[in-house]
């Protein structure tokens, strides 16, 4: 893969190429389908139940209705958005494709590309059933948000993509012993972007990290249009203004940790 | 160290065929404080099958990957097909390929899927011909339709080959090509390649522990020691300055520290 040439033409038939390998690679092997559905499913029925208990006995949780339920479908297109996108790349790895990968015309940024469309495609495959089970099950149409929802949904998928792209290079230059990395660091995310409660409730200096982070203002714009029915269009400007800053970082970190890796020779290996 | 005075890497890449196939000088790699490769310089012109030899940790793979563009090199320049690596990379990656026994095949898709994967990404016209008649010729027909991880080693090194020539380089750069072939299957393989470079007037640079191999296959030799060259010839000349034989007795004379006659220095 050449990382000098960037900015040159990218090609569409290549990005299909890396598509259909991984697709054939999901296909080819039902457990990999079967888990794409499986977490989510048992999160939402999980966080259902619990929704359904609190409201029950809190009058506040009862006025949010779905707050909790809306986090956990949010989340998951964050957290699975990122593992959609890194386990595409962990699966280069595992099969030592990579270095025929970096031989061949494919540039990096189609590398890149082909990935996002997977993660789109694996999230697609967990996430819709999880939303269909919110509905039926728990009675929270999660696309009645409507037009929210898109710019949730694209903040969320832009920062999964950056940490994903972040990671993907930790470990193109680190070999697999950095793969924990890929499974935890977006938990490392988790208390900052205030998910399930508002950002008022951390400590002051924290809210200054908090804000820092892109999903802080989607979660907080969840709540802002369920609880007060507001949508507020300034948190969505901001996460993207933000989202845009870390994507951009992300891919040039990702290049240096190539050339690091081209340097340290790490392409050769690609193990521990 | 001997450099091959046919070729000197000094002189300008082209030649009257045009740009070397592969131009190497001053190669020099350093990890920490190893000497990986130090100080190499060679030329290899167009249509040459030359083949890289030298024991474990001689610099053989390291040289190989710096000329791929896979490690960058401390110092010293690599121009592969006339452009500069790594940086004019995009012009010539669609037009070499290579094996290695450090990348694999992705196990759980077939060596049809495989093939189409790669061919596209090579841009490889009339795809579906091309994969059968590498098929044909590869004796892939069989298992065309089968996992590539449920293949014997024989039938996963035919596959890798199948894909190292699936877009019709111009330059080859094989490592170990017929490692865990039985001798039948290695001996076709050598023909095939033997064949398609001579059709194809393509290059093909090959690392190999296999003497016989060498022998068989390559008009020049290089023979690498602790990252340097210690001879570049032809196998004849190479076997006539040790005086021996088979170019194995030549590699035990490298590798045990035997000096080529009227080369003490």
């Amino acid at each position: 893969m050449s990382e000098i040439t960037v900015h040159r033409a990218i090609s569409w038939h290549r990005i299909q190429a890396m598509v259909l390998r991984y697709w054939y690679l999901l296909m080819s092997s039902w457990p990999r389908l079967l888990e794409l559905i499986y977490w989510p499913a048992l999160q939402i029925i999980t966080w259902g139940f619990l929704q359904n208990y609190i409201s029950q006995n809190d009058s506040f949780f009862a006025r949010a209705g779905g707050t909790l339920i809306g986090a956990v479908i949010l989340w998951d297109i964050l957290f699975r958005g990122q593992l959609g996108f890194s386990i595409s790349f962990l699966e280069e790895m595992w099969a030592r494709n990579l270095g025929n990968l970096m031989m061949s015309p494919l540039k990096p940024i189609e590398f890149l590309i082909s990935l996002m469309i997977m993660s789109l495609i694996r999230l697609a495959i967990g996430v819709i059933p999880m939303t269909l089970l919110a509905l039926f099950f728990f009675d929270f149409n999660f696309f009645a948000i409507g037009l929210p929802l898109i710019a949730f949904f694209c903040n969320l998928i832009f920062t999964s993509w950056s940490v994903g792209i972040f990671v993907s290079g930790l470990v193109l230059r680190n070999g697999l012993g950095a793969e924990s990395i890929v499974w935890t660091l977006m938990f490392g995310l988790m208390p900052l972007a205030c998910i399930y409660y508002p950002v008022a409730v951390l400590p002051g200096w924290l809210q200054y990290i908090a804000w820092t982070l892109p999903p802080t203002y989607v979660f907080e714009g969840m709540r802002a249009l369920l609880i007060d029915h507001v949508f507020r269009a300034d948190l969505m400007v901001w996460s993207l203004g933000i989202n845009a800053v870390l994507f951009v970082a992300s891919f040039a970190i990702f290049l240096a940790l190539l050339r690091s890796a081209k340097h340290h020779g790490s392409l050769l290996g690609g193990g521990e | 160290m001997v450099n091959s005075d046919a070729t000197p890497a000094q002189s300008p890449a082209a030649g009257p065929q045009g740009p070397a196939a592969i131009d190497v000088a001053h190669l020099i790699k350093l990890y920490k404080t190893t000497r990986a490769v130090d100080d190499v310089s060679f030329r290899i012109k167009r249509g040459s099958i030359t083949g890289l030899l030298g024991g474990n940790g001689a610099g053989k793979t390291t040289t190989i990957a710096m000329i791929m563009g896979l490690v960058l090199p401390t110092s010293g320049r690599v121009q592969v097909l006339g452009h500069a690596m790594p940086e004019q990379s995009a012009e010539v990656l669609g037009r070499m390929n290579f094996e290695s026994p450090y990348v694999d095949m992705p196990m759980r898709l077939t060596v049809r899927q495989n093939l189409t994967i790669f061919g596209r990404l090579y841009a490889v016209k009339d795809l579906a011909e091309r994969i059968d008649q590498l098929a044909s010729d590869l004796d892939l027909k069989d298992f065309l339709d089968r996992a590539n991880g449920k293949l014997s080693a024989g039938q996963k090194t035919r596959v890798a080959l199948a894909k190292a020539l699936i877009n019709q380089p111009e330059l080859l750069l094989l490592d170990e090509p017929t490692a865990s072939l039985d001798p039948d299957t290695a001996d076709w393989v050598r023909r095939h390649l033997l064949d398609y470079c001579r059709t194809h007037d393509a290059t093909i640079l090959l690392a190999s522990h296999n003497m016989l191999e060498v022998e068989r296959l390559c008009d020049r030799v290089i023979i690498m020691k602790r990252g340097r060259i210690e001879d570049d010839d032809s196998p004849d000349q190479i076997m006539a300055r040790y005086n021996r034989t088979t170019l194995e007795d030549v590699f035990l004379d490298v590798a045990r520290g035997r000096v080529a006659e009227g080369t003490s220095s």
